[in-house]
């Protein structure tokens, strides 16, 4: 294609300028976009020492595992918060994928005479929302959720967005081939699974992938319902465990109480420490991602322009 | 289509419906359930009483937003704010967009696109890891460089003026990856003959650019500047709340509609003002939504959701 483009057109200086534009602009961008990752890296091998006097820097000035040996003294601790995250976020993925293909697959028949009308009752919830109160209190009350793993399940399970990527997908299937299996006499459930998932293989990887990303991240469900430690999921230990580390170093500087174990704190590193753990929850996303971004990059053209 | 059509087509449609039916219980629990409980915002909600239980106290919930000058402060700030990552954002995006094209090194390019998209991946927990990182006054790297190079330490948590312009680097930042891409596939959707009839035309690069390329994805930039002006009343609270936190010196600059909802609920226990915060946030999310989507209709008719 590139070629075919400048293929009549001679490199003037116009071209040479726009050359070291474009390619400033994007060093620089790529180059502030990765910065902010090598500081965390660096961070959790630098010791602690070094961050005191000197503070963070893109590269350690004194190299240092201590504060990988302090996450690591406990592993049942971050272990614990994985096996939450990662049971959350297969079941999740795995239960909402299920739910937005059979309904996107549904919405999408020609010969369902309802489907404008369910097609509406689900975008509805995009325009009016009852809001944070009522929702709180469904979960609390009501279904009486709090402190259980239902309560960070139930609300990324199923969202309308990936329900109009799917249907984007599906729309593109030809009806003919449906009438055909329907002819065979099979069921609706046996040609949405024998027929239709075959064909959709990109889009299940794209919105189970868009699920499960959203899984991997979610804090916010578990600081609303979840009070038992022993439940939070890898980002809201995150979470919790960065935020204590300030409130208690500003309790010791202000001097207005002391604990017991405050000597344990002391000798422990902080700063390090919330970079090693950054490093361990963010670690798998950073793994994975060169082999599932061009899902991710497809399902974004299409479902924000369709969405 | 009498009742004996509708049971016939009930009939008919059973397969269909069934498969319907998570989704549907689904959302009618979790989305349609929840909007009967906005009239907890004209109530006085007791624990015992419940959503359905409490009595009504008419506006005494909104009277208390917006008397004490919270209301005004939120909504600008929320507005503002929104204005401010659309409007940049859009500008970085198109402007990456239109330059990674331009990039014929195939390495490179492909190479800098997944450097800008990585922020995309990570939650804002670790975002606000990484902008203490950066802004922390007793190890932030920016204070380094400052103190290096012989100036005074600032003290950025303390410092609710410098938010905005913080706060609009991380929203740029962690969306510039995904939004080029919308862009980056219009453009490659722009045909070639266009660009070779400019050239023969006499125009430079620089004019190609602005009056071949920007002009083609003009459509798209315009439907996702509706869509986002939709959400003009929406604060996004995951950024809001992990960069600023509790920090109540930073509130006058970085309080917004959503934040100051959840602390009403969760700090307060005021469940009466955080309701009537929510409905008054769902009522101008509501207005807005549809006024962009037929705003999006009058472009393009495709693109709007009903």
């Amino acid at each position: 294609m590139k070629t075919i483009r400048y293929g009549k057109i001679k490199m003037g200086k116009d071209v040479i300028t726009l050359h070291v534009m474009a390619y400033t602009f994007c060093t620089v961008m790529a180059l502030l976009c990765l910065i902010p990752f090598l500081m965390v890296v660096s961070g959790s091998f630098s010791s602690e020492a070094s961050i005191a006097e000197v503070g963070f820097s893109l590269w350690p000035r004194e190299v240092s595992l201590e504060a990988y040996e302090t996450v690591f003294k406990e592993p049942l601790v971050i272990l614990r918060a994985y096996g939450v995250t990662i049971g959350l976020t297969i079941v999740g993925t795995v239960l909402g994928l299920l739910m937005t293909v059979m309904t996107a697959y549904v919405l999408c028949r020609q010969d369902f005479e309802w489907k404008n009308i369910f097609s509406f009752f689900f975008y509805f919830t995009t325009l009016f929302s009852g809001g944070l109160v009522p929702t709180y209190i469904l979960y609390m009350d009501t279904l009486k959720l709090g402190n259980t793993y239902l309560a960070m399940l139930l609300p990324l399970l199923f969202s309308v967005y990936n329900l109009l990527v799917m249907k984007s997908y599906i729309t593109g299937i030809p009806e003919s081939l449906i009438d055909a299996a329907k002819m065979d006499g099979c069921s609706e459930m046996k040609i949405m699974f024998r027929v239709i998932l075959p064909l959709i293989k990109p889009a299940l990887a794209t919105v189970g992938l868009l699920n499960a990303l959203a899984y991997w991240n979610s804090w916010y469900h578990a600081m609303l319902f979840i009070t038992k430690e022993e439940m939070y999921p890898l980002q809201y230990f995150l979470y919790d465990t960065v935020n204590n580390i300030e409130a208690y170093k500003r309790l010791i500087a202000s001097g207005a109480a002391v604990s017991s174990d405050i000597s344990a704190a002391m000798s422990m590193p902080s700063q390090t420490l919330k970079m090693a753990l950054t490093v361990v929850v963010t670690g798998p996303i950073i793994l994975a991602y060169p082999f599932v971004q061009k899902y991710f990059v497809q399902g974004i053209t299409i479902g924000a322009v369709k969405g | 289509m009498g009742t004996k059509g509708f049971f016939k087509k009930l009939r008919r449609y059973r397969s269909y419906l069934l498969m319907l039916m998570p989704a549907v219980i689904y959302t009618l629990v979790f989305a349609y359930y929840p909007m009967t409980g906005v009239v907890l915002a004209f109530k006085k909600y007791t624990y015992t009483g419940g959503i359905w239980g409490s009595d009504w106290n008419g506006f005494e919930n909104f009277k208390f937003f917006f008397k004490s000058g919270q209301a005004g402060l939120v909504t600008r700030n929320t507005v503002l704010y929104n204005v401010l990552f659309i409007v940049v954002g859009t500008v970085v995006q198109i402007a990456v967009a239109v330059f990674l094209t331009e990039i014929r090194n195939k390495k490179f390019r492909k190479l800098s696109q997944s450097f800008m998209f990585l922020p995309y991946f990570i939650s804002w927990v670790i975002v606000g890891v990484m902008a203490f990182n950066i802004f922390s006054s007793d190890y932030g790297l920016l204070n380094n460089l400052i103190t290096s190079l012989g100036g005074e330490k600032i003290s950025f948590y303390s410092e609710p003026k410098v938010w905005p312009w913080i706060l609009l680097f991380f929203n740029v930042w962690k969306g510039v990856g995904y939004g080029s891409i919308m862009y980056l596939a219009a453009i490659m959707g722009i045909d070639t003959s266009v660009y070779e009839s400019a050239a023969i035309d006499g125009a430079n690069v620089f004019q190609r650019i602005f009056h071949v390329t920007i002009p083609a994805i003009m459509p798209t930039v315009v439907i996702l500047f509706l869509m986002n002006v939709g959400g003009v009343f929406r604060g996004n609270f995951d950024m809001f709340y992990n960069l600023v936190g509790s920090n109540g010196l930073l509130y006058q600059y970085t309080d917004v509609i959503d934040t100051l909802a959840f602390r009403a609920l969760i700090s307060s226990n005021d469940f009466g003002m955080s309701s009537a915060i929510g409905l008054f946030q769902s009522v101008l999310c509501f207005i807005t939504v549809l006024i962009a989507n037929k705003l999006v209709g009058l472009y393009d008719r495709d693109y709007t959701l009903f």
